[in-house]
């Protein structure tokens, strides 16, 4: 643990699950491998979310996921204080993060092992990631949703 | 006033409401009628002089009261005989039809056109949570496959985000966004109609339940069941009307980014700003020349954004602008949701916006008419990657 004041993070109970797509499909199961997967044009070499068949930026369909660092930065966040899904109770923290790979890429996730009043806009984060049972529909794989944590190793930059 | 993108040829001539409320246990249709015949017969029309309708969002999307009829339901249900008829979602936010309304006259594709958006949440989602309903199958698609698996379900979770990033750049306050609900608020105390009435004070507000932080129970908009429409005529198919029309000088449909909740470049500005942009682009008026603004407040939030959108202050000062609330007052420069907005008055989804411009153009808000006889008004509707804006003028 990082912090001990932490609140430990407890998987809770029940979340809403994806059921991935073709183009999906890598996106939540790349944790399998312990891989954070993201689309990226091998045209212009721009990496985008969420993931589709083309560049929005140069449009050329030379595309495919590629891994990332999993590492990223808190842009934006909210602590959640309503009940909107029964076994997922509040408070938790949603947040948009900004991919070190690519600044304009942001995902929407759980910032999870932080003392509520430290989560802030900057703050430096990496990926784990946590694994769900399939859902019935046409693509039964499991998923691996990927979750941010405060950075532990530091690459030449601070905390 | 001619000119613009309909040469002021596309008016308002009439506008309607129906019985608005908590838990009215009247179906959709029978809400859409009621406010559709109003609205006719307030043009002075019959139904079989009305040869277009349009709505917000037709069939396909899941109901739960969202949807109150469908413009099939409605052209069946009174015999109309439409020369040109559309519904979308896919449009200029909720007001949308309106605008394609407004073309379609102006190319002589239709005379009258009616426009209507109806909901009946508040009863179809009674005793049940909106959550539980949407997502009891425990999956989610769409846009909230890469939200719904982090608890993010809400729009209220979507803007508190940004709204966490504006208040954290900008320096905006709680108690400077406070202006807005309290504002809408003390304008519901005025409108008979509106759902919350009671005075609101800025203890209420700052003690209020947390909904997702910056946001709290007050920030955000109350399901009602309800219906407005207005009808949209050609300016020379309403000579000898009864009303004054109001002339559309100017409408937003801009949309220059991808329309996501999230990916936008800037995450402190939204699709308002685009549609803002277009809007400025197809008339002479400027923002000092508007004596009243509707501006969408399902959540507080969103007002803010409408207003450094259209330019009534500079991006990200938008806190001083509104503090105290003054500038947005009823008989301040810029009376601001004069009906009370969806906040206190009901989230009619955007129409209600549209149906009170008009209303106070004309002079008839009653108790709550803005004593600055407004004579050009702004209607912005949307929040998130969805817009669309009017510019309405009595000239």
């Amino acid at each position: 643990m990082t912090d001990t004041h932490s609140p430990a993070y407890a998987r809770p109970e029940r979340r809403l699950l994806p059921q991935p797509t073709a183009e999906s499909a890598a996106f939540w199961t790349g944790g399998r491998d312990g891989q954070l997967l993201i689309s990226r044009c091998r045209a212009c070499g721009h990496f985008f979310h969420p993931p589709g068949p083309v560049c929005w930026r140069c449009r050329s369909t030379d595309v495919g996921p590629e891994p990332v660092s999993g590492r990223a930065t808190v842009a934006a966040y909210t602590i959640n204080r309503q009940p909107w899904i029964p076994g997922y109770p509040p408070p938790y923290v949603v947040a948009m993060v900004e991919l070190a790979d690519e600044p304009d890429v942001r995902l929407i996730t759980n910032i999870v092992d932080v003392p509520l009043d430290e989560v802030r806009v900057g703050l430096e984060v990496e990926v784990f990631f946590e694994q769900w049972p399939a859902q019935p529909g046409p693509d039964d794989s499991p998923v691996w949703l990927p979750l941010f944590r405060r950075a532990t190793a530091t690459v030449g930059g601070a905390r | 006033m001619s000119g613009g993108p309909f040469d002021g040829k596309a008016v308002v001539t009439g506008a309607g409401k129906s019985q608005v409320g908590r838990r009215l246990g009247r179906t959709g249709l029978d809400l859409t009628i009621e406010a559709v015949t109003r609205a006719i017969a307030d043009a002075g029309l019959s139904v079989d002089d009305v040869d277009g309708i349009a709505s917000y969002p037709g069939p396909g999307v899941p109901d739960l009261g969202f949807s109150g009829a469908s413009i099939t339901e409605v052209r069946n249900a009174l015999g109309l005989r439409s020369r040109w008829y559309l519904s979308s979602t896919e449009t200029a936010g909720q007001i949308g039809p309106a605008i394609e309304a407004c073309m379609a006259v102006t190319l002589g594709l239709a005379n009258h056109v009616v426009v209507y958006r109806s909901v009946w949440e508040s009863t179809a989602q009674a005793g049940a949570g909106r959550a539980s309903v949407l997502f009891g199958g425990g999956t989610v698609s769409g846009h909230l496959e890469y939200t719904g698996p982090f608890g993010a379900l809400s729009a209220a979770n979507w803007l508190s985000m940004p709204a966490q990033r504006y208040m954290h750049d900008f320096g905006l306050t709680r108690e400077q966004l406070s202006a807005i609900p309290l504002n809408a608020r003390a304008n519901a105390g005025l409108n008979p109609d509106a759902i919350y009435r009671d005075p609101l004070t800025l203890d209420d507000y700052l003690n209020a339940r947390m909904i997702s932080e910056p946001l709290c129970l007050f920030d955000c908009d109350v399901p009602c069941d309800g219906a407005t429409a207005v009808v949209i005529s050609r300016r020379d198919a309403a000579a000898g009307l009864p009303r004054h029309p109001l002339t559309v000088e100017s409408v937003g449909t801009g949309m220059f980014e991808r329309a996501t909740w999230d990916q936008r470049v800037d995450v402190t500005t939204m699709a308002a700003h685009d549609v803002a942009a277009t809007l400025w682009e197809h008339t002479t008026l400027r923002a000092a020349d508007v004596d009243l603004a509707q501006l969408y407040d399902g959540f507080s939030f969103l007002t803010v954004m409408w207003l450094e959108a259209l330019g009534f202050c500079e991006h990200g000062k938008v806190g001083p602008f509104i503090e105290g609330g003054e500038r947005i007052a009823l008989n301040g420069p810029l009376p601001l949701n004069t009906s009370g907005g969806q906040l206190s008055g009901g989230r009619l989804h955007g129409m209600g916006f549209l149906h009170e411009a008009c209303v106070q153009l004309w002079g008839e808000g009653g108790e709550r008419q803005a004593p600055n006889s407004p004579e050009v008004a702004v209607v912005g509707v949307g929040g998130g990657p969805v817009g669309g804006a009017m510019l309405l003028s009595t000239r």
